[in-house]
């Protein structure tokens, strides 16, 4: 088994929101909850959930762009939370984003060999010119954009193009981990893959470490080795991309299975449909307990009592529900989410 | 309940009107006017909708279906120039008067958009808006029309109707005003609604609750429904029939079980290959190279033939026409996959009969 690159351990990260009225006191949103995971060298997490679910929050914190509140984000053996600004600048040269929207994160007025090599010029500030240049043409080269690309502007680009401007901005520091945050979500399908693969084939020819944080489950199932569920700022379940989707132990895992539409007729009209109730609560007053009991539909009374903790369910597998087992009975939400089924 | 049984009267009267088509779209073209010169966003469209049927319109961004179905409301940009006929039960919406669209609008036909808020004014109670709907339209007294939209709320299946029939539209989360903007369509009990990407920006534990909504409130109402999106998995789960969108044009046509099965398009059946599926665990998925065509100079011949891996000499020479290619199904293509052993999603298009 390869490395632990990064361990997150017990990270929290809560905003501070005016409380309503001139005078109350602030209130507490705490938008990621005790989150712990290991990240090995090579592999790919994925991380789902819904809006509000602390899922890009939580990619954020665990590069420092949001400053976490709480717990520890361990890279190769260092406390990054720890880190002055000035150390923490250097570690960055390994770690790195994309994100959603290709051309709002893309500055209007630079040109695109600007933006590509601007993380370079932070990482390694001593190149000269020449240098940073052969390696913003690398980089454009990696994610198949044309060398003559390099003195447009942002605007002259579609979407598909302009995410892979900003993946060649993200890898131009040949970075070790890449949190990508719903990278794809704004293209469209035929598009999509593209991308999909692209970062596919960059992760293979650069031994890149990534997150995947989306809202489509398809996606992270394409793409990931192990699938980590958030629901409400904590996570509900962790486990290898195949368990999770074939042997969903969380209600809500399931239930987000059963709904993620399924481009097959004669499929979709089989399956089972998990009706949720209502929308998910206010991050600022949860549920007690499970925040999750208020919409599951196997909630019982003592899911009130005390937050259930992830326990292990299978192998590397783990579920933070007091009725994994039973869940786990229930099985996938169609009879044809198996890991083995290709045709 | 006297909706369901205003309904099956009204399911009598499609049942009398059948071969006339609700919606027929003929020769129907839209172009706009730029400074680069002239995009044919729309080319030649001929779709007609059954009433009561639900149809999905497929395609990505910038293949017309949106601005297909806002010519037929009458929301084109000002630079917009439509052609053809739109006929809504015989009437042309397109040479309408735009007091006469006013009526038809709402009450004959209502639009659910992708942001709920674009529908919604910020500064009115839910109440207000949805009562005025039925004020103008049916002539309705204020406090009958506040009543009709409660129990219409319900029927949509807004918790605690009462109390948030009082809110404003910023104080529902988004699922819940999308579920607002469809109550407010079907109020006036319209035989069509067009939405488009009525769920894209939901998530999908709520696109799932809107879906099923629409699946109950169709058959409930006897409501045609057209269905915008990109999303094949909502296609799959809702449509009857399906009609496949590209470059302004409807390169196939059929009913959703057949168009899923063996796509006859090379276009259907790329776009089918590259999308991954929650149920299944594959290791790649084949993207379609190149983009979408510029509308301003579209290739000559078929508009997919620069992506197209089957693409011959005639194929970058004459557009093909969309005709039907089997009972049921119309296809724009010079070699379309008809024969039933080839064109599957899951089979290399390598095995059809034509190459």
């Amino acid at each position: 088994m390869s490395e632990t690159l990064l361990t997150v351990d017990h990270l929290s990260t809560t905003f501070a929101l005016r409380g309503k009225g001139l005078f109350a006191p602030p209130v507490a949103l705490k938008a990621v909850n005790d989150v712990s995971f290991d990240l090995r060298a090579g592999e790919t997490l994925g991380i789902v959930g819904e809006s509000g679910c602390g899922k890009s929050t939580l990619g954020r914190s665990i590069l420092r762009l949001i400053e976490p509140t709480g717990g520890r984000v361990v890279w190769q053996g260092r406390d990054l939370t720890a880190l002055s600004a000035s150390e923490m600048r250097k570690a960055r040269r390994d770690l790195s984003i994309i994100f959603q929207d290709p051309i709002a994160s893309l500055d209007p007025r630079m040109t695109v060999a600007d933006i590509i090599a601007e993380p370079l010029r932070v990482a390694d500030p001593s190149l000269d010119r020449k240098a940073r240049r052969a390696r913003v043409l690398k980089a454009m080269d990696e994610v198949g954009l044309a060398p003559e690309m390099a003195s447009r502007y942002p605007h002259e680009f579609s979407g598909g193009q302009a995410q892979r401007i900003g993946i060649a901005r993200a890898i131009i520091t040949e970075p070790k981990l890449i949190v990508c945050d719903e990278p794809v979500s704004a293209l469209d399908v035929s598009i999509q893959a593209q991308i999909v693969n692209l970062l596919k084939s960059l992760k293979e020819r650069m031994g890149l470490t990534l997150i995947f944080i989306s809202h489509d489950l398809s996606v992270v199932r394409l793409v990931s080795d192990r699938i980590l569920v958030l629901y409400l700022g904590r996570v509900v379940e962790l486990g290898p991309r195949s368990e999770v989707f074939a042997h969903p132990a969380h209600p809500y895992t399931r239930a987000l299975l059963s709904a993620a539409p399924i481009p097959d007729p004669v499929v979709a009209r089989g399956r089972e449909h998990v009706v949720l109730r209502g929308d998910p609560p206010s991050p600022i007053n949860p549920p007690s307990g499970c925040a999750f009991r208020t919409r599951c539909p196997i909630a019982k009374p003592v899911c009130a009592e005390t937050a259930p903790p992830l326990i292990e369910v299978g192998v590397a597998h783990r579920s933070a529900c007091l009725f994994a087992e039973e869940v786990l009975a229930m099985g996938p939400p169609t009879g044809n989410f198996s890991a083995s089924a290709n045709a | 309940m006297s909706i369901a049984s205003e309904s099956v009267a009204r399911n009598e009267t499609h049942v009398m009107q059948k071969g006339s088509p609700l919606l027929a779209l003929e020769n129907y073209t839209i172009a706009f006017a730029t400074p680069d010169g002239t995009v044919q966003a729309v080319n030649g469209l001929d779709l007609t909708v059954a009433a009561g049927e639900t149809v999905a319109i497929v395609g990505e961004s910038g293949s017309g279906k949106s601005q297909t179905f806002n010519g037929v409301f009458g929301l084109l940009a000002r630079n917009a120039t439509t052609g053809g006929t739109a006929k809504l039960n015989g009437r042309d919406l397109l040479s309408m008067r735009p007091k006469d669209l006013d009526r038809v609008r709402g009450e004959d036909m209502a639009m659910v958009f992708q942001d709920p808020m674009t529908a919604l004014n910020p500064a009115m109670k839910i109440k207000r808006q949805l009562a005025e709907t039925l004020e103008v339209h049916h002539g309705v007294k204020r406090r009958e029309a506040e009543a009709k939209a409660l129990e219409m709320l319900k029927k949509v299946g807004i918790p605690e109707a009462e109390r948030r029939i009082e809110q404003y539209p910023h104080e529902l989360s988004g699922g819940m005003r999308q579920r607002v903007v469809i109550a407010m369509a079907l109020l006036c009990r319209p035989k069509l609604i067009v939405a488009d990407e009525p769920t894209t920006a939901l998530d999908v534990t709520i696109q799932a609750q809107i879906l099923d909504l629409f699946r109950d409130l169709t058959a409930d109402f006897g409501t045609a429904l057209v269905l915008i999106t990109h999303d094949l998995g909502v296609v799959a789960g809702i449509a009857d029939r399906v009609a496949v969108m590209y470059a302004g044009r409807i390169v196939e046509e059929a009913a959703v079980d057949a168009l899923f099965a063996r796509p006859a398009m090379p276009y259907t059946a790329a776009l089918m290959r590259s999308i991954p599926r929650v149920d299944r665990e594959v290791e790649a998925v084949e993207p379609i190279a190149g983009r979408p065509p510029n509308l301003i100079h579209p290739p000559a011949g078929c508009p997919f033939n620069p992506r197209c891996r089957f693409a011959e000499d005639k194929c970058r020479r004459e557009r093909p026409p969309l005709a039907e290619v089997e009972p049921g199904r119309r296809a724009a293509c010079w070699f379309p996959f008809i024969d039933a052993a080839a064109g599957t999603a899951g089979e290399t298009p390598a095995e059809a009969p034509h190459v």
